[in-house]
């Protein structure tokens, strides 16, 4: 009497849709997934242990391409923890620019989440409008720091420059436009039912079920824990601006998606009040030319686009450090894909790994 | 205009001229049923390289993007270039390949897609076989199309393209049900299944998508996952399953596959033509000009919508298809039924 078998599929680390080389290797039985174990490493680049033979600043476009598509962040990140460790004062006009590249990044970050999840869904008109509006944010980013990915711009002590003249009219234009693109997403995604369908009550994850996974960021909120590093712990200066942390009320892939999308806005209201309070001043505190931090060791974290970058820096009194360690958010939310595959189907699980949106940049490191 | 340029009086003239070199009226039958053959086939060549070149521009522009603009003058030999690089290209078999099942495969699924041509109206008594079963011969073979499928999937010995195979299997079957459903609406207002009644009734009253709306929806809605696109496409869901039954295949062997789809597409625009929107009549322009023109509107239509939404997955799809659209044929049927007697009665 045959009976049915499992079998093993590997969506390899060359697939269309497994954002980088990730590789999940999922036992089926037909199309039900059974168990999804994901493979990373593929883009592993040792860089935690190339920081120990860089000197502090020479780390930083090292920064940049962890998370290659929030580099801004990274940056932010590093910076900010030689700063704490070397108890370094950043000038006003340098913090506000510093508010003002994070939030964009996290838009376009954003943007980058939205149109891959819609070409995993099949949406490809979606994907490219997508695209169309994020080329803005890399055009402003152009402007200011002559590179469009991996930015090198916010550097120990403040950022590389001030931004030319036509930096905050071009950002002002920007926000501008920005109510009409969201309206064209709601209607080509957001309230197209078939992506719905595709996306609601799949893969729930219950807010104590993704505190116990470590998970942080969007995907926490949109499980309903309040929790965003930005209120709680403000790094910089957000504790001037007024905003508000969207979150989600089921813990389902849609409301990944939702939580996202409202962050977006969320950002937009945050970089206006910082170009409206733009201060005039200096770029760059008064730090000396080797950087050269006390022996001791620090830990800074700040809210990444995907959730919480941690940056643990050991000291041991030389212009190199000892030890690096980036709390890399994409490498802890990972984790969650095989709890929640569970029981999915072949194309949810695309779907998962999609709002998941992990970065193999900062999953391997 | 209509009797001076239409394709009625061209196949007079050639049967004249062909009398006049072949003995007796058999040769000349066969001389112009062969001619026929060459002409379909020249036209589904034809539409194949044109709509693939409309397609990318038309998916071009809908994404804000031009589309192949650098091979000839707005890319127009976009297409023949791509056939010659496909011509180029290594003949690959799978080693573990069922190899005559995966061979056939492709040329399989074309046969189904050529035959339904000849059942069409290209213009007044231009129809290469005028069958008086013609929209059941046009049913009947495009559902052959479904076994194709599933023998690539199978033969190719690869499990994504067996997961895509069996996908497509389940698809098509369940979506015919539907359609025929829809089409059968249209018989019944015909009173017959010949194709040219079909259209001479139209031409007498009025188009059937206005007196079967619903039909016509039912009608777009399952010819899009007869022919497996968006957003119908999880058979050849490229971010899930790379290219589904078709993932082995390279070079002419996919070509043809690709071909097969274009065909597809032409087909079921001009099944839509034909039933809904009146077939090849139309004032002054000659009656291949109308038909060629409402396909236009129907391949834009289907181009359109593949364009825009998102991929079902294959539960919602099973179920969309069964539940939904399967009662509403059959609602649509009763309610034809009851308005044909109404019309009768009061007559």
């Amino acid at each position: 009497m045959p009976k049915a078998q499992t079998y093993i599929l590997n969506m390899g680390p060359q697939h269309p849709s497994t954002h980088g080389v990730l590789q999940v290797v999922l036992e089926l039985d037909g199309e039900k997934i059974i168990k999804a174990v994901p493979q990373m490493g593929y883009l592993h680049r040792g860089i935690e242990k190339l920081a120990e033979s860089r000197t502090y600043p020479q780390f930083i476009p090292y920064t940049d391409r962890l998370d290659y598509v929030s580099a801004m962040g990274n940056n932010l990140g590093y910076c900010q923890t030689v700063e704490k460790l070397m108890q370094i004062e950043v000038p006003e006009r340098a913090q506000y620019l510093r508010v003002i590249m994070a939030e964009l990044n996290r838009i376009a970050s954003h943007l980058l989440f939205m149109s891959s999840l819609a070409i995993d869904l099949g949406a490809t008109t979606a994907m490219i409008y997508g695209f169309r509006d994020r080329e803005d944010i890399l055009d402003l980013f152009d402007m200011v720091s002559g590179a469009r990915l991996t930015y090198n711009y916010i550097r120990i002590g403040g950022v590389m420059a001030d931004v030319p003249v036509e930096f905050v009219p071009a950002v002002q234009r920007f926000l501008d436009k920005f109510p009409a693109m969201m309206a064209e997403y709601e209607n080509i995604l957001m309230g197209n039912e078939i992506l719905q369908a595709r996306l609601k009550n799949i893969a729930v994850l219950s807010g104590e079920q993704a505190l116990a996974f470590g998970l942080t960021g969007p995907l926490l909120r949109a499980s309903g824990v309040d929790y965003d590093i930005r209120k709680i712990e403000p790094y910089g200066i957000y504790d001037r601006f007024d905003f508000s942390v969207p979150l989600g009320k089921t813990g389902d892939n849609f409301d990944r998606y939702v939580v996202r999308m409202q962050e977006m806005t969320e950002s937009v209201k945050i970089i206006q009040q910082a170009i409206d309070q733009l201060p005039t001043g200096e770029v760059m505190a008064k730090v000396p030319k080797l950087i050269k931090p006390p022996a001791g060791d620090v830990y800074h974290r700040i809210e990444n686009s995907r959730g919480e970058l941690g940056y643990y820096i050991v000291s041991d009194g030389t212009p190199k450090p000892y030890r690096v360690h980036v709390r890399r958010p994409s490498f802890i939310n990972l984790q969650m894909l095989d709890k929640v595959c569970r029981g999915l189907m072949i194309a949810d699980a695309v779907a998962v790994l999609a709002v998941l949106d992990p970065l193999m940049g900062e999953v391997d490191c | 205009m209509n009797d001076i340029v239409s394709l009625n009086m061209a196949m007079e003239w050639l049967r004249g001229l062909l009398a006049g070199w072949l003995p007796g009226a058999f040769w000349v039958d066969l001389a112009m049923a062969l001619v026929g053959v060459a002409a379909i086939f020249g036209v589904i060549s034809g539409a194949a390289v044109v709509f693939v070149y409309v397609e990318r521009k038309i998916c071009g522009y809908m994404q804000v993007r031009i589309g192949p603009n650098r091979v000839g003058p707005f890319g127009l030999l976009q297409t023949t270039a791509d056939m010659i690089k496909l011509m180029s290209k290594e003949d690959i078999i799978p080693c573990g390949a069922d190899k005559w099942a995966w061979i056939l495969a492709p040329i399989l699924l074309f046969i189904p897609a050529a035959g339904v041509y000849a059942v069409f109206p290209f213009d007044n008594q231009a129809i290469f076989a005028d069958v008086n079963i013609g929209v059941f011969y046009v049913v009947a073979l495009s559902s052959q199309a479904t076994l194709p499928f599933f023998m690539a999937g199978w033969a190719s010995n690869s499990k994504y393209a067996l997961i895509g195979g069996m996908r497509t299997a389940a698809q098509m079957i369940s979506y015919e049900v539907p359609m025929v459903f829809a089409i059968l609406a249209i018989v019944m207002m015909a009173g017959s299944m010949r194709i040219s009644d079909i259209v001479a009734v139209q031409q007498q009253g009025v188009w059937f998508i206005c007196l079967q709306p619903l039909a016509f929806v039912l009608y777009v809605i399952t010819a899009t996952a007869e022919i497996n696109r968006a957003p119908f496409n999880l058979v050849e869901a490229e971010s899930e399953l790379v290219a589904g039954p078709f993932t082995e295949y390279t070079g002419m062997r996919w070509a043809l596959f690709y071909l097969s789809e274009y065909a597809n597409l032409l087909a079921v625009s001009a099944i839509a033509a034909t039933l809904f929107l009146g077939g090849w009549a139309g004032p002054w322009l000659p009656g291949w000009a109308w038909f060629f023109l409402k396909i236009g509107f129907m391949v834009y239509l289907f181009l359109w919508i593949s364009w825009t939404f998102p991929r079902f997955r294959i539960d919602h799809m099973m179920a969309f298809g069964w539940k939904v659209l399967l009662p509403l044929a059959l609602g649509n049927i009763m309610l034809t039924g009851i308005g044909i007697y109404i019309f009768k009665t009061l007559n």
